[in-house]
């Protein structure tokens, strides 16, 4: 197998250059994109370096999930949908417009790993050309191969583009997956994607992506049964109320706007409609909490990780040692009741694990 | 043999090897991109797909911005002097220390002069999988 | 020697008189043609020794054209080269590399003057492998014909002009489906109309199958494509039978023998009766399925490339045994570069054999009655007709509209990148045996090999040639035949192909009508699956 073969970089040769994370993260203030992917390839892989990054950037950041002083936070967009309705296309024709407007967008474009390999073919870009011919950043993911999960690494990734000088950034997936729907969730503004003549909106609310819209758009609407995908979301809508499929904490219908991502219907107008629902956001004072609500998960995330890490370990090792040598290995004992001994061991045992990671990263 | 989520999906010591596969030129013959990019996933590899009609240009954006650590670039069209060297070229120009893996039809004369200009390996049509994957890996360690 | 009434030729090499057909059932001739279309097949006239060819300058293959019919193949196939097979002049950017390198070169219609110099076009048949800019080309070849005093009712020959294979295997599209389907519809409508002896599409399974399907998919998408055609052109105002007479099919001959005659044999029944119960048509000519054969550029080896020649004869014998009206056989050095002509020789050469030296042409499907070729034929048309219920489906009954869906939603492109890389893997696993590849390897020599260069000198001559061309005609006409060109594009009961012959006779390049249509149609990007 070829999975050998790549060395870790712990010295970071960017143009032959080698650079440590802090000048990485320097140069990514700069607006250099090279640094910017670097460092988020160094965020994908996780361990000491993705931790230094991530300290490094959120203080460079100004340090608060708000706001921040320097206006370095980015409009942080998810968009999420059913397979083939478009999303790339739609993303990228709304980038480009968003470009002619004077931002700076860039695209997290989220696809599926193989879960036989972990290899992944990430085929966004295909879609996408004339944007990163407009000067927008675009990074593939794949769903597998980050130390930590895909939950983890992208709010890292998301703040690494903000450093950049980037906004709005754009988080994409495929809305299939829990994990992928969390994801392009974990947004300021969240967009769901739908098309005529597949039952997109019953999918969509079958899939829980109603629960997450802020904004929908019916793409491909130039098709002859696109008033009906729209009826069924306005009913819905209406329903919403009784049937708890709403986003939670907003009172704000989503609004809908139909497009044509093929030739660029549609597309200025849900630029303003993203704009606009930042705006209110803000006005509501939501934003700031929705932002709190992010950094609280992401918490979450990393401390799971951390917990998850060791206790995987530490059972293994609970496991192999006490049950194997006998210790506890009384048939006599129910298996609920020696577990709950060796969790006793496991809670000592882990506070010392903790003790050395935390240690390891000063 | 069962793997553990981290052996499979995390890669903590051996992340994946991220290669940029695209078409450059105009033909349109995308078989045997295609199942390269299959090869290179089934081989657990990253695999930035760009498909058909990509310039040097558009190859050297996707480069940077998704930090490849290979090109594989495929050509049907006789055109593998012209276009191999220049995509080599064009990255050695942006400052991106990238290796470049050719694939199509060259014929054995040719290949020296490839070498000159840099290609790290060429796959000629009927490669199989473990030769692909083989040719990559060895591309990205002459990465320095 | 070309001469197929001769009295030896119905006798075996022995000297035993042999019949004209063998078994029972509908004979060849008969509805559903299973057995051939004619009655006689080859005894009354051999299938037409096509040769494929292009590059370099016009004037390039102008000589490998008179090669080959001073040879004598018997009719002309023009491969173009990337540029203008994407409708791009060979100034332009992404031109740079590719002039004349897979195929000639066309910008305007002095090229295409000189591709045919010397050649009687009243006379000969040819050929055009063009898709996404064909009615541009065939503008060209009829300014052409008339500018050297033959009428375009005269001009005898085939268009690919087949735009579906492009988005489901070859890639060679432009604009977005529905605007190219009018372009397919509108060279129907004006062939139709003004040139009886041509053939506006050719409906091929050659790429299906070299992108990497299997026979039954390249069987069943190219008939989906056909009747997709049928119904684009009946919606377009055409009768059934004033079209699909000249309607004709482009198939790949593989490897695997009898699954190839018998993928052929089907395709014959299957278009017969569909022509007939579905469609309506009365004339016995719209219901005969006509076929090129071309064998399996894709099965060629680079190692040990001579053993080519044998998998050439072979896939050609399969065509033959089919029924093929006519036929290229792929040269043995195409898995290392272009046909060297000692390469496209040998290959025209194997048809001969066949021909002339094997006895095969005496007898008409010397192969109908055999248990295993009935039932792979039987088979075909099973699995064929699980791919139309499939389309139709998803076209709500309409087969146009469910090979328009099959290619928004990646269908086609997923089941053939899927059969492709289920190949390549047996292969890989050594299931398949591929001599000279995974087995058998010894032996090769790759010093004498001698292959076709072409220079970078054809580009730059290229590029002189389209600027004196750009400096000589008269721009006032240039403009005026755009015009008009946009005025037309977006009316789509207007037919393009008149003001697309004005703009040729006025010089206007290829790239040049390209632009125009684009920003009138738009540009075409695929979904990708990979």
């Amino acid at each position: 197998m070829c999975r050998g073969g790549r060395r870790l970089p712990g010295l970071i040769p960017v143009s032959g250059v080698v650079r440590s994370v802090a000048e990485l993260v320097a140069a990514a203030r700069g607006g250099e994109r090279r640094a910017v992917a670097r460092l988020l390839t160094l965020v994908e892989r996780g361990g000491a370096l993705a931790d230094e990054v991530a300290e490094r950037s959120w203080s460079a950041l100004g340090g608060t999930p708000d706001e921040s002083a320097d206006g370095r936070r980015a409009h942080v967009i998810g968009v999420t949908g059913p397979p083939g309705a478009g999303k790339s296309t739609l993303v990228a024709g709304w980038m480009i417009r968003l470009v002619e407007r004077g931002c700076r967008p860039a695209v997290l474009a989220v696809d599926p790993s193989s879960p036989l390999t972990g290899g992944a073919i990430l085929g966004d870009r295909v879609r996408m050309a004339d944007a990163t011919a407009a000067g927008v950043f675009i990074r593939s993911i794949a769903t597998r191969g980050h130390a930590g999960g895909l939950a983890l690494a992208v709010p890292g990734m998301v703040r690494v583009l903000e450093l950049g000088g980037f906004d709005p950034v754009v988080v994409e997936t495929v809305g299939v997956g829990q994990v992928e729907v969390d994801v392009a969730s974990a947004a300021d503004t969240v967009l769901v994607v739908v098309t005529p003549g597949m039952g997109d909106a019953v999918q969509a609310n079958k899939a829980g992506l109603l629960e997450v819209a802020d904004l929908f758009a019916v793409n491909k609407s130039d098709r002859p049964d696109a008033a009906d995908v729209r009826r069924d979301l306005e009913l819905m809508l209406d329903l919403s109320g009784l049937t708890g499929h709403h986003r939670e904490g907003v009172n704000d219908r989503p609004s809908i706007t139909s497009t044509v991502a093929t030739t660029g219907v549609g597309l200025g107008e849900l630029a303003d409609a993203t704009e606009t629902h930042l705006v209110k956001l803000s006005a509501a004072g939501i934003l700031g909490a929705r932002r709190e609500e992010r950094w609280r998960s992401e918490v979450r995330s990393h401390l799971d990780r951390l917990l998850l890490d060791s206790s995987h370990h530490l059972v293994n090792g609970l496991i192999r040692g006490s049950l194997m040598t006998g210790d506890a290995a009384s048939y006599g004992t129910s298996p609920a009741a020696v577990a709950r001994g060796l969790a006793l061991l496991l809670a000592e045992q882990m506070t010392e694990h903790l003790d050395g990671v935390v240690e390891d990263d000063r | 043999m069962s793997k553990s989520p981290e052996e499979v999906g995390g890669f903590k010591n051996h992340p994946p090897i991220r290669v940029v596969l695209a078409k450059l030129g105009l033909d349109g013959h995308d078989r045997g991109l295609k199942v390269v990019a299959r090869m290179l996933r089934d081989g657990g590899m990253e695999v930035v797909y760009l498909g058909l009609r990509q310039t040097t240009e558009t190859i050297i954006d996707a480069v940077e911005q998704e930090d490849a650590d290979v090109v594989g670039i495929s050509m049907l069209n006789a055109g593998h002097l012209t276009l191999g060297p220049r995509m080599v070229g064009a990255l050695a120009d942006a400052g991106l220390d990238v290796p470049v893996v050719i694939g199509g039809i060259v014929p054995d004369e040719d290949l020296p002069a490839l070498v000159d200009a840099g290609v790290a390996g060429v796959l000629g049509p009927g490669a199989s999988a473990d030769e692909v994957v083989a040719c990559v890996v060895a591309a990205a360690d002459s990465r320095g | 020697m070309n001469d197929p009434i001769e009295n030896h030729r119905f006798r075996t090499l022995s000297g035993v008189p042999v019949d004209v057909v063998y078994g029972d059932g509908p004979e060849p001739g008969e509805f559903p043609y299973t057995r051939g279309v004619h009655a006689e097949m080859y005894r009354s006239r051999l299938w037409t020794m096509r040769m494929f060819a292009g590059f370099g300058t016009a004037t390039d293959t102008n000589a490998r054209f008179r090669e080959l019919l001073a040879a004598g193949g018997t009719g002309l196939s023009t491969a173009f080269d990337m540029p203008t097979l994407m409708g791009r002049d060979s100034d332009h950017d992404w031109a740079l590399g590719e002039v004349g390198r897979a195929g000639v070169a066309v910008d305007t219609v002095e090229d295409m003057a000189d591709l045919f110099a010397g050649i009687d076009l009243g006379a000969v048949s040819t050929s055009m492998t063009i898709n996404g800019p064909a009615p541009i080309l065939l503008a060209m070849y009829v300014v052409v014909a008339e500018e050297g005093g033959v009428d375009r009712e005269h001009l005898s020959g085939t268009l690919q002009n087949d735009i579906f294979k492009e988005y489901q295997a070859q890639k060679e599209y432009i604009f977005p489906p529905r605007p190219s389907v009018r372009l397919v519809t509108d060279v129907i409508r004006f062939t139709a109309a003004e040139m009886p002896r041509w053939n506006p599409v050719s409906v091929s399974g050659y790429h299906i199958r070299e992108a990497g399907s299997t026979a039954a998919q390249e069987l069943a998408f190219t008939l989906a494509n056909g009747f997709a055609y049928v119904e684009a052109a009946v919606a377009a105002g055409l009768a059934i039978d004033e079209f699909a007479p000249r309607l004709s099919f482009f198939f790949n001959s593989h490897l695997d023998f009898f699954e190839e005659v018998g993928k052929f044999r089907a395709a014959r029944r299957i278009w017969a009766r569909w022509m007939r119960d579905r469609y309506g048509a009365t004339d016995e000519r719209s219901m005969k399925l006509r076929f090129h054969t071309q064998t399996a550029g894709v099965s060629l080896t680079a190692p040990q490339p001579e053993v080519n020649i044998a998998r050439v004869a072979l896939q050609a014998l399969a065509g033959v045994l089919g029924g093929t009206q006519s036929l290229h056989t792929d040269s043995f050095d195409e898995a290392l570069a272009l046909p060297s002509e000692d390469a496209a020789r040998i290959a025209l050469r194997t048809q001969q054999v066949i021909a002339h030296e094997t006895g095969v042409t005496n007898v008409v499907d010397p192969l109908g009655g055999s248990a295993y070729v009935e039932w792979m034929t039987d088979e075909m048309e099973r699995r064929a007709e699980e791919v139309f219920a499939h389309l139709e489906d998803l076209g709500n009954g309409s087969l146009l509209e469910g090979v328009y869906a099959g290619i928004e939603n990646g269908w086609f492109v997923g089941e053939i990148a899927d059969a492709a890389y289920r190949y390549e893997r047996e292969v890989n696993a050594g299931e398949r045996i591929v001599v000279g590849v995974n087995a058998f390897t010894e032996g090769d020599d790759p010093s004498k090999r001698r292959l076709l260069r072409i220079g970078q000198d054809t580009e730059d001559l290229q590029l002189k040639r389209l600027a004196i061309v750009k400096q000589a005609r008269d721009n006032t006409a240039v403009a005026e035949t755009l015009a008009q060109v946009a005025t037309d594009a977006i009316e789509p009961s207007t037919n393009l192909m008149p003001a697309l012959i004005n703009a040729a006779r006025a010089r206007v390049t290829v790239g040049e009508l390209v632009d125009v249509l684009e920003a009138k149609f738009g540009t075409y990007v695929e979904r990708v699956v990979v």
